[in-house]
């Protein structure tokens, strides 16, 4: 099992740039009132047929050569059902994936969200070629973070290999996280 | 909290630094981090944002850092390798992020190999 909901995101979302997703899309919404936190990747990589779909929430499915036992999808469904969230995934072979997980905030094993801001920089400067789109939202205020925004402003993707970049980014993330968390008359409310 | 960061930043940065770029010369000094299941468990991710920094801080321009996926060592991550023009290439395993700036003075700068905390050698 993974430490947090950041390290989980950063473990599901590689699997879909290796599976030469062009664009991926990652929503973490809180909400307060409902006391959940659902997590979606959604992409538009090569996908998984039925077969094989049925069997990536077993760890003992993987593709890579280098271990015979596949954890990330499994890890984060057992967090998921964990805290009496939910778990779901669907996906088309030739046209992507979408993976679904919901977690019960006052639960006791509901893990906390970690440094999310790090995760999505160091997506973005580990699969530069990719464009990510991360939306943040809390009781349906959001921000959202579109690479092609920032491409806009910095004209060079060879930039995102910079470190004072990818570390810009991360900055720039935290802060819209730290705002959108503060609204509420300033209580801790992710 | 006032909003201190925006996108126009982002231009200010490409305009001071036109040199930043160099690493897309590329092929030449590199870090690869290992960024499988195991090595985010083991904190690869801090390790990597303290290698950005510490580059940063030291306005270290000619390094390509990298992210890869699983290499089977579950036991020694999280795993960073050193790679310089014309030398073996190190792998130096169970890294922590006050490790980095050891490595990088030492190895990534001067070319002396931190043997103890060598776990693996390409020629
Ligand atoms: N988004 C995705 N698109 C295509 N294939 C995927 C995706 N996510 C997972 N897979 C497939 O499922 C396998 C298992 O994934 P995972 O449980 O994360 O383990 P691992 O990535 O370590 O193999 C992967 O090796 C890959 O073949
Ligand atoms: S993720 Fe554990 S050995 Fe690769
Ligand atoms: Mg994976």
């Amino acid at each position: 099992m993974l430490e947090d909901l950041s390290q989980y995101i950063l473990d599901i979302a590689e699997n879909s740039a290796k599976a030469k997703a062009k664009k991926v899309l990652i929503e973490l919404a809180v909400d307060n009132r409902n006391k959940s936190i659902v997590l979606r990747v959604s992409d538009d990589g090569w996908g998984m047929d039925e077969e094989f779909l049925r069997k990536v929430e077993d760890p003992f499915t993987t593709t890579r050569k280098e271990r015979k036992v596949g954890l990330g999808i499994p890890f984060l469904k057992q967090a998921a059902l964990a805290c009496e969230g939910f778990f779901d995934i669907k996906s088309k072979k030739g046209e992507g994936t979408v993976i679904e997980a919901g977690f019960r905030k006052d639960h006791i094993d509901c893990p906390p969200l970690g440094d999310v801001a790090a995760t999505i920089a160091t997506l973005i400067m580990g699969w530069p070629e990719c464009r990510w789109i991360f939306r943040y939202s809390v009781d349906g205020n959001s921000f959202i973070l579109d690479l092609d925004d920032l491409l806009d402003h910095l004209g060079d993707r060879e930039l995102l290999k910079s470190p004072k970049v990818v570390l810009w980014i991360k900055d720039y993330i935290q802060e819209n996280i730290d705002l959108l968390n503060q609204k509420k008359g300033g209580e801790d409310i992710a | 909290m006032p909003k201190i960061k925006n996108l126009d930043d982002l231009r200010k940065i490409r305009e001071e630094s036109k040199d930043l770029t160099s690493a897309r010369s590329g092929g030449k000094k590199k870090i690869i981090v290992g960024m499988g299941t195991c090595g985010i468990a083991a904190g690869a991710r801090e390790v990597l944002t303290a290698i950005l920094t510490e580059l940063d801080k030291r306005g270290i321009k000619d390094v390509a850092v990298e992210t890869t996926g699983c290499i089977g060592m579950c036991q020694y991550e999280p795993l960073v390798d050193i790679i310089r023009p014309g030398e073996p290439r190190v792998t130096y395993g169970n890294m922590k992020p006050e490790d980095v700036s050891r490595i990088i003075a030492e190895h990534m700068i001067n070319g002396n190999i931190v043997w103890e905390k060598v776990i693996g050698r390409t020629d």
